[in-house]
């Protein structure tokens, strides 16, 4: 069917004021005219909707704050707010007063209103109490930047940003250097750190569109889509296992592929979504899409016994809803599952509508059959020749015990098997077809496969109060999408998935564009422009620029909603390629760097300080695809696992060396380096991953095998191509693992390191002989361990340097 | 001089002249000067978000002892003679008529009496089972909680609330919140450690949800202790490297990060060096932590280890090691309480792990004036159904969320208190009813910690451990 108009913004009244304000670093004065959506919607919904909002179980006093009618409308003879009069009115009493009893917010929520906040409170209902409905859920609009023709600016990103700067006394960082440059763009675009040859290329280029150049070739490689789909994975909370309970594994790997492979061929965000959402309810869908649909299968499911299904596919819907909810509109959904949304106009109707959406979808809340290996169908399998015909062999033998079965149970004479003259018997028979059929479940875990959406007669949806799933009370609801957003679709037919992704991917959607450039901003400035990726709403953030966040959306979807384009776009602006220093002014004005009058600085993510440390060993491998790669790990990591209990065996060969992307992802024990450098469980969706710089990095870095091998390896390699003088090795190291050569003390002291370790090992070859023996990969016969083991003391320090972690 | 000591020497004195604007935060640095010395000094350590406490502090730290799968209450600290009387009858289904199950659902329901006896112990003659005669040893130091509710029902969302408040994932764990709320008062061992024994019925898995940080940044996550291999992950150093070389390293990466400082300005540089210094005084600290070599006899024979096993026993024993040196938040799981068949037998075994080192460990805090400022917490995700649960052996009992007990001793809980009831079959919890968010805001209490204070920032809400519930026990509370 085809979704009949449906209007996004039924009470929008068109109020948003387009006043030039964005993000200001220092104490703000007050403004001449207050606006609705930045000064106000923040105080309200911080400190006064959590009573007053939109949840109707909450609205004490019956006063509702979040909508104008509401707020003026008179009880018992006052009004909270009477527009032009804030004397006149009870809300600005009640916060200007000392009294504990009336003063609001109450002493006891452990809320409170600074006085610039009541300031403009007061100057706001004073100047008439405009409203406006909430910006990220009005229609991006169209502003001509005033700083278009200035010198500074490459592309319309710059002249937002300088906009900005202009209102702020503020002026743009002098360009990054070329090195900084091209490695910031190498780890920002692809994951990996450039080689030395790249940095002298880039060096020497002296064509004038050298840098758009180096951008071209980098969204050309296929390591964009590696780098990008670490982000995508943990937004839609992609793992190897179920995470619930024995946290089995179930295939998914097929649909990381798919990802890696949408992301590098370019895939437009609208079939992306389509795809992932609902490819399965397209017309013939290909291998490729049905792959896709493993999206709504990712969520964490139990086969823990006296787990009760119904239980159990009311947390697996829920969890696709507020997913999906995070994923493609930014909002926070999931907290209208037991009650009307605190914040924003989501019901809890709403909540349970969007979920029927995807009440089709063929599962079990408790899949048993198998047993603790069993599968988690329905899925794709791709088996390799070996296992068809094991498969087939296996079908066979089930057929003709059938056969045999059903002889038996007519009375009819049994076809004599192998020349056998007695009947058989019924319970060998069966005891054979049990052993079959484990047989098959086994061979089928084996086998290389992707759980995906398989449709059904859509389960029966009700309103759950409190979220309670052993309450039946609550009225049936088919599929909608939030009704503040367009509610019902009227046309008779069931809405489907494919009718939501639709929806989301609507030019009008005024959440999905605005959702996605600011996350992509915040991969490439390091904080988005609303600063809370994963809710747009009321307790989101007003963006610093936001002129410039509707901009984005908007070319998103004219380009055709081409994601290479808008990296494009943000990285070819002068503000993503100036430097990173800032001045202690400037520190100190904008810590955060939120007016972008410099480039941002983060670590590497998780995956990214794996791939650059065996990157520039030369380890890394560059397959693509496939099973999930197991690297090394502790031994016993997995003991408080159960049904079954496991032991983890790592991988030989150049699986070991694979990116990140890579690594096998076990929810309840994710590999300890991956969780020391910050990385999700994906138990749920992630927008933003935390950073912090604990110890257990530094023991990581220091010691665990991968990184000790790697630096081995690196040594072997500077022995082999660094030349044949300290000095001339100290400048290779620094080359390919920095891009860059050692200053004076930084060689004095890798001197120092080679020497003491020379000193060391040469008098007892035997720990440079344990040393070197770390990791698989081996040592050519034809190098010295006691030389390999010292230059590994340097190899071993410029890994651990905060510089290799770092993008600037 | 040797070049690495010559540019971290310069490096601080650079610090101490007041050259400062290069944002090396001079404890770090000064630290660095004792570079293989005795005197060095402390690296920055993280000193919590609720400094000062919004309270006064009763306990400095908390030692939790998670019986993992569920411990019967009826045959450990709740006394229910009706239940006995009623043995072999079918359960009145004015209690469990609409109610969820777990694997008695849809199956006809048999009260179930005791299988041990119950005896008062004491001067405060608290009713403790004859399961636990060590516990039963120490029960005017203890106060027995008989009136837990839980809403999870399976053992892996249970034990997801009560660790984390809530049954959806990725949110902290209590440990998680208390560093981050507190900080740790050691600076070279983890503020959070979590250990694990097991021994009893087939046990349930455990995830490191459990003492994962959530939404909170990596570096207040529980750091699970190995009794295998390196006790804690990485933290030797690789074969072949003495700790004389593996001090240089660390020594000429933070030299190469101090002049990379200079080149860079970046204040994170800073907190690098400090968590490298850190970093290095764990591979020695935490060697000699679970090198027990200098413990006494009878204080092994008191716990009942005779060295690194594993074991609850060892654990309790690491555990007092631990809360010595200022560890915050000490976790022991104890996996093999599912006791869904042949309960009597497998009640033996668990408590054969675990109920002697338990009371030596009270026994041992409170002999080293220690007992007054650690809370310890005993209990499990859920207790057990009245009714019987036939399986193979002998009988057993299914899960149950409604009533069930945990005691808490010590950091300024009542000792010889018991507290709470359930009504005469043991099913609901019926009078002083204390939910997990209850105890999560005791807790925090003891600590210090107003637990509605206590809050993080994510996806636009201030989230807390007691989600937006709980209510301190203030009862139980000396």
């Amino acid at each position: 069917m085809n979704p009949v108009f449906y209007p996004f913004f039924p009470y929008a009244t068109g109020l948003l004021l387009l006043v030039a304000t964005v993000g200001t670093a220092t104490a703000e004065p007050m403004p001449d005219r207050v606006e609705f959506n930045r000064h106000i919607r923040p105080i309200l919904s911080n400190n006064c909707f959590f009573c007053h909002g939109p949840d109707s179980k909450t609205q004490e006093a019956d006063l509702r704050l979040d909508q104008r009618i509401h707020a003026i409308a008179e009880h018992d003879g006052t009004a909270a707010i009477v527009p032009g009069n804030p004397d006149a009115s009870a809300l600005i009493q009640r916060i200007l007063s000392e009294d504990p009893n009336t003063q609001m917010p109450p002493p006891e929520s452990n809320r409170s209103l600074t006085a610039h906040e009541k300031a403009l409170l007061q100057a706001w209902v004073a100047q008439g109490v405009e409203y406006q409905a909430h910006w990220a859920y009005l229609p991006p609009q169209h502003t001509a930047p005033t700083s278009s023709d200035a010198e500074w600016v490459a592309n319309p990103v710059d002249a937002y940003v300088l906009d900005n700067l202009n209102r702020q006394g503020l002026t743009p960082a002098d360009p990054a250097d070329r090195v900084t440059l091209i490695r910031r763009l190498s780890f920002d675009l692809i994951g990996l750190p450039p080689t030395p040859a790249e940095v002298a290329d880039f060096l020497g280029d002296t064509r004038e569109n050298a840098y758009e150049q180096l951008v071209d070739r980098l969204l050309a490689s296929p390591h964009f889509g590696e780098r990008l789909a670490i982000y995508w994975l943990d937004l839609v909370r992609y793992a190897d296992t179920v995470g619930y309970h024995g946290d089995q594994v179930r295939g998914v790997a097929p649909y990381r592929d798919y990802v890696i492979a949408a992301f590098n061929d370019n895939m437009p965000f609208d079939q992306f979504t389509r795809e992932q959402l609902a490819g399965d309810l397209l017309e013939s869908p290909t291998q490729e899409q049905r792959i896709a649909t493993a999206y709504n299968r990712l969520n964490m499911v139990t086969r823990e016994g006296g787990a009760q299904d119904k239980d159990y596919l009311i947390r697996y819907a829920a969890d696709r809803t507020r997913t999906t909810a995070s994923v493609w509109l930014g909002s926070s959904l999931g907290c209208a599952q037991c009650h009307d949304h605190k914040f924003d106009p989501f019901t809890l109707k709403d909540f349970y509508r969007f979920s029927a959406f995807f009440a089709d979808i063929n599962e079990k809340g408790v899949q048993s059959e198998g047993g603790n290996e069993g599968p988690f169908p329905p899925y794709l399998r791709f088996p390799t020749e070996e296992q068809a015909q094991q498969f087939a062999a296996i079908e066979v033998d089930k057929a003709r015990i059938n056969t045999q079965l059903a002889a038996l149970a007519n009375g009819t004479p049994a076809p004599s098997s192998e020349g056998e003259s007695s009947p058989p018997d019924p319970d060998a028979l069966k005891k054979e077809l049990r052993k079959l059929t484990q047989a098959q479940f086994r061979l089928d875990q084996e086998t290389y496969h992707v759980v995906v959406t398989e449709t059904m007669a859509p389960q029966v949806t009700r309103v759950l109060p409190r979220g309670n799933w052993m309450d039946e009370s609550g009225e049936i609801v088919g599929p909608a999408v939030p009704e503040f957003l367009g509610g019902l679709w009227m046309n008779g037919d069931r809405p489907t998935r494919l009718d939501l992704a639709a929806w989301i991917t609507d030019p009008k959607n005024p959440l999905t564009a605005r959702t996605f450039v600011n996350r992509l901003w915040k991969l490439y400035f390091g904080t988005g422009i609303s600063k809370v990726l994963d809710d747009l709403g009321s307790q989101g953030e007003w963006p610093t620029h936001p002129e410039l966040l509707d901009h984005l959306a908007l070319e998103f979807v004219e380009s055709g909603w081409d994601i290479k384009h808008m990296v494009k776009h943000l990285v070819m602006s002068n503000t993503y390629r100036q430097s990173s220093m800032a001045s202690p002014t400037l520190k100190e004005r904008d810590p955060y760097n939120r007016c972008l009058a410099r480039q941002s600085r983060f670590r590497l993510e998780a995956e990214l300080v794996r791939d650059n440390a065996l990157r520039v060993s030369g380890l890394l491998s560059t397959a693509m695809g496939g099973p999930s790669a197991k690297p090394y790990q502790p031994a016993g990591y997995y003991r408080e696992l159960n049904f079954p209990t496991r032991e983890y065996e790592p991988d030989t060969g150049e699986n070991l060396y694979r990116r990140g992307v890579y690594t096998h992802w076990q929810r309840t024990f994710l590999h300890p380096s991956l969780i020391a450098f910050d990385a999700p469980t994906r138990e749920e969706c992630t927008a933003e991953r935390p950073i912090s710089n604990s110890p257990l990095q530094a023991l990581v870095l220091l010691n665990d095998p991968s990184f000790v091998e790697a630096a081995r390896v690196f040594a072997q390699r500077i022995l082999e191509e660094g030349g044949t003088t300290d000095d001339e090795r100290i400048d290779f190291a620094y080359r390919e693992a920095l891009s860059r050569a050692p200053l004076t003390s930084e060689r004095e002291i890798m001197q120092s390191l080679v020497d003491s370790n020379r000193a060391r090992f040469a008098d007892s070859p035997e720990d440079a002989a344990a040393f070197v023996d770390v990791g698989e990969s081996p040592v050519p016969e034809s190098v010295d361990t006691v030389q390999l083991a010292a230059w590994s003391a340097v190899t071993r320090a410029l890994f651990n340097t905060h510089e290799m972690i770092y993008r600037y | 001089m040797d070049p690495i000591n010559k540019y971290l020497l310069q490096q601080t004195r650079r610090q101490f002249l007041g050259n400062s604007a290069r944002g090396i935060g001079s404890m770090a640095l000064a630290s660095l000067l004792g570079t293989g010395q005795a005197n060095a000094a402390a690296p920055d350590t993280w000193k919590g978000i609720t400094n000062p406490t919004h309270g006064l502090p009763k306990a400095k730290r908390v030692i939790y002892l998670y019986m993992a799968g569920g411990p019967s209450h009826l045959e450990t600290f709740d006394y229910k003679p009706e239940l006995a009387r009623l043995d072999g009858k079918p359960m009145p289904t004015s209690f469990t008529q609409g109610e969820q199950l777990a694997q008695l659902q849809g199956q006809a329901l048999t009260c179930m009496g005791s299988q041990f006896e119950f005896g008062r112990h004491g001067q405060s003659g608290q009713e403790i089972s004859s399961v636990l005669p060590h516990t039963a040893s120490i029960a005017d130091d203890i106060c027995i909680i008989r009136s837990m509710r839980t809403d999870q029902i399976n053992h892996d969302p249970a034990h997801t609330l009560m660790n984390t408040g809530t049954a959806i994932s990725g949110r902290p764990s209590m440990g998680s919140w208390l560093l981050y709320g507190l900080g740790s008062e050691c600076e070279n061992l983890p503020g959070f450690v979590v250990l694990t024994s097991k021994g009893g019925r087939n046990p349930q898995p455990l995830a490191s949800r459990q003492w994962h940080s959530g939404f909170l940044p990596s570096k207040f996550q529980g750091v699970p202790f190995q009794s295998v291999g390196d006790p804690v992950h990485y933290v030797s150093s690789p074969p072949g490297i003495d700790p004389a070389q593996q001090r240089k390293l660390v020594d000429a990466v933070q030299a190469l990060n101090g002049i990379h400082n200079e080149t860079v300005e970046e204040a994170e540089i800073a907190t690098r060096i400090s968590q490298y210094e850190m970093a290095f005084r764990m591979q020695t600290s935490v060697p000699d932590l679970v090198d027990i070599s200098d413990e006494p006899k009878h204080i092994l024979d008191m716990y009942g280890t005779e060295g690194a096993d594993g074991s609850f026993a060892f654990n309790c024993l690491l555990a007092r090691r631990m809360a010595e040196r200022g560890t915050r938040f000490i976790q022991l799981y104890h996996r093999g309480w599912d006791h869904h068949n042949d309960l009597k037998n497998f009640m033996e075994t668990c408590s054969s792990h675990v109920d002697q080192a338990t009371a030596a460990l009270v026994t041992d805090l409170k002999q080293r004036g220690m007992l007054e400022d650690t809370l310890i917490v005993w209990g499990g995700e859920f207790g057990r159904t009245p009714m019987i649960q036939g399986n193979k052996g002998g009988p057993g009992r299914d899960h149950h969320v409604n009533g069930f007990s945990i005691w808490m001793a010590g950091g300024g809980i009542k000792p010889g208190m018991t507290y709470g009831a359930t009504d005469d079959l043991g099913y609901n919890a019926v009078e002083n009813v204390v939910s997990v968010h209850d105890f999560h805001a005791t807790m925090l209490h003891q600590l210090g910690i107003d637990h509605k204070k206590l809050t993080f920032r994510f996806q636009g809400r201030d989230f807390r451990l007691t989600d937006v519930h709980g209510n301190v026990v203030k009862d139980i509370l000396v």
